[in-house]
């Protein structure tokens, strides 16, 4: 059964459309890698399956609710890991997982044992009640993790969980993430920019560019058909050698106006 | 419901009073006015014929505590939506409009707070207010004014993205609202246009109520602030709760 479907996806910004058209489907239980380069339309098409932003066109449905009329219903069978941390900071690890608890309505009686379980599962255990803000980089994206697990999602959509974290962190990561997705069954939707990542863990990958998918297949596939040894080979012939060149965005204005204003 | 209500607002209040540094931070400017302004002019406005310029500024000093308190945690929703906690609340199933509520009502409450802190601080300085069992009225007058523009900050920061809109925010409504309310000198000797402004600023009925509580009824008219901060207040909530519901980020 498939657990996301998409169809005719489409958004533009003004004159640029960033999704132009695209469908594809994520089996319940793959390890989908949704790849691309720099403004390929990964993150946008994200937010639309995570009802943070409307297409202009196209359906889609994650565990067999529409998002364009049952919006709850699409929020309440997936987690995220967002680009940018979106804990608290000055909360603990503990209070963060409490009111993400309260917000998807876990029973109270429930919710500590819960959340002991998510945390010993990224071995956070015994940080439980520090602020946020004394965690390192990759004890964040854990503790991210925990809290996207902790109202048992369906899917799990991870938006490059690993940028900027050591081979150590990372490592626990995807051990982290193929265990649970053994054992839970729980479908993996990623974007990542390391390739050696994405062909070490993805059931399937589609590489999108341009606003439009160029393919969906298997690593092996798609290593196969492109004769290459490498998924980043493959990759690299697909999408061609230019750098895209980014204009820094809004987004990176108030990055750095945010740490400025961090108190 | 309640329950998320309650989580949200506990968190805003959870974040005031573990960020000391912060809640300093923010008494030092309302202290400065009370100390400058207070002690600097007050000379000048006993020999007017005023009275005593610490009693009458501090109601001011107060509303412009509670103000910009109020303001920031609304407009935080800036940058919070982009890179803070706001997008966890963005994805969660929850409607839109109880997620404003929880943030606004913890927003106002620790802008109310800020303006008990100042009124602490103004009485360490000399302010006496004229009769206690008003008290209770100058914090209605507080929150009220906290919940208007925690929610108008809440209001613009939803249809802003950027930095940029922040400044503009802060030197054409901010800065302006607090001089021309009333809060350091009396509106009733102001030239004409000023007194115009004066009256469209809804800034100017907090700080006449405060002034009415805290000094005695008859230095304002209570009941028509109670009426126009009421009424602004709610449609500012209702507007907020529209706003902020539609944000896509």
């Amino acid at each position: 059964m498939d657990i996301i479907q998409v169809e005719g996806l489409t958004k533009a910004f003004g004159g640029f459309t960033a999704v132009d058209g695209i469908s594809f489907d994520v089996g319940a239980g793959e390890i989908f890698a949704f790849l691309g380069p720099n403004g390929a339309g990964k993150t946008t098409t994200i937010k639309m399956l995570t009802t943070l932003l409307h297409p202009d066109r196209g359906k889609i449905i994650v565990d067999g609710h529409d998002a364009a009329s049952d919006q709850d219903g699409v929020r309440r069978s997936f987690g995220i890991v967002f680009q940018d941390p979106s804990l608290d900071e000055e909360l603990t690890a503990r209070e963060n997982m409490e009111l993400h608890g309260v917000l998807y309505r876990l029973p109270s009686k429930d919710l500590a044992a819960r959340i002991e379980e998510m945390l010993r599962f990224v071995d956070l255990l015994d940080r439980k009640n520090q602020k946020v803000k004394t965690f390192s980089g990759g004890m964040k994206r854990r503790l991210e993790i925990a809290r996207g697990l902790l109202h048992h999602p369906k899917v799990l959509f991870l938006d490059e969980p690993t940028v900027g974290l050591d081979p150590q962190t990372r490592h626990h990561i995807w051990e982290y993430l193929q265990r649970l997705n053994k054992s839970e069954g729980i479908t993996v939707f990623l974007t990542t920019h390391y390739m050696d990542e994405a062909e070490k863990v993805a059931t399937r990958v589609a590489i999108i560019d341009h606003g439009k998918i160029l393919v969906q297949q298997t690593p092996a596939e798609l290593k196969a058909s492109t004769g290459k040894s490498s998924l980043e080979e493959a990759f690299i012939q697909l999408t061609g050698h230019g750098i895209r060149h980014e204009e820094a965005s809004s987004n990176d204005h108030l990055r750095a106006a945010r740490r400025m204003w961090r108190r | 419901m309640l329950r998320i209500l309650y989580i949200l607002w506990l968190r805003q209040l959870k974040r005031y009073v573990r960020s000391r540094a912060r809640m300093i931070g923010s008494l030092g400017q309302p202290l400065l006015f009370l100390v400058a302004l207070g002690f600097g002019l007050g000379p000048v406005y006993q020999k007017a014929g005023g009275g005593s310029y610490i009693q009458f500024l501090t109601p001011g000093i107060i509303a412009m505590g509670v103000l910009f308190t109020a303001m920031f945690s609304g407009i935080e929703v800036i940058w919070d939506k982009q890179f803070g906690f706001l997008k966890e609340t963005l994805v969660a199933p929850v409607p839109r409009i109880v997620i404003m509520a929880g943030r606004t009502l913890g927003g106002a409450t620790v802008a109310t707070l800020q303006g008990v802190l100042v009124l602490g601080l103004a009485s360490l300085v000399g302010f006496r207010p004229t009769n206690l069992a008003l008290l209770p009225l100058a914090l209605a007058f507080m929150f009220l004014t906290a919940l208007l523009f925690t929610a108008l900050g809440t209001a613009l920061a939803s249809i802003l993205d950027d930095m940029q809109g922040f400044q503009l925010i802060m030197n054409f409504l901010i800065m302006p609202m607090f001089f021309l309310s009333g809060a350091l000198f009396p509106l009733k000797d102001a030239p004409g246009p000023m007194g115009f402004i004066a009256a469209l600023n809804p800034l100017t009925y907090g700080v006449d109520g405060l002034r009415g509580a805290l000094l005695g009824a008859s230095q304002s008219s209570m009941p028509l602030d109670l009426l126009v901060l009421g009424v602004l207040t709610a449609g500012c909530l209702v507007l907020g709760g529209r706003l902020f519901s539609r944000i896509q980020i």
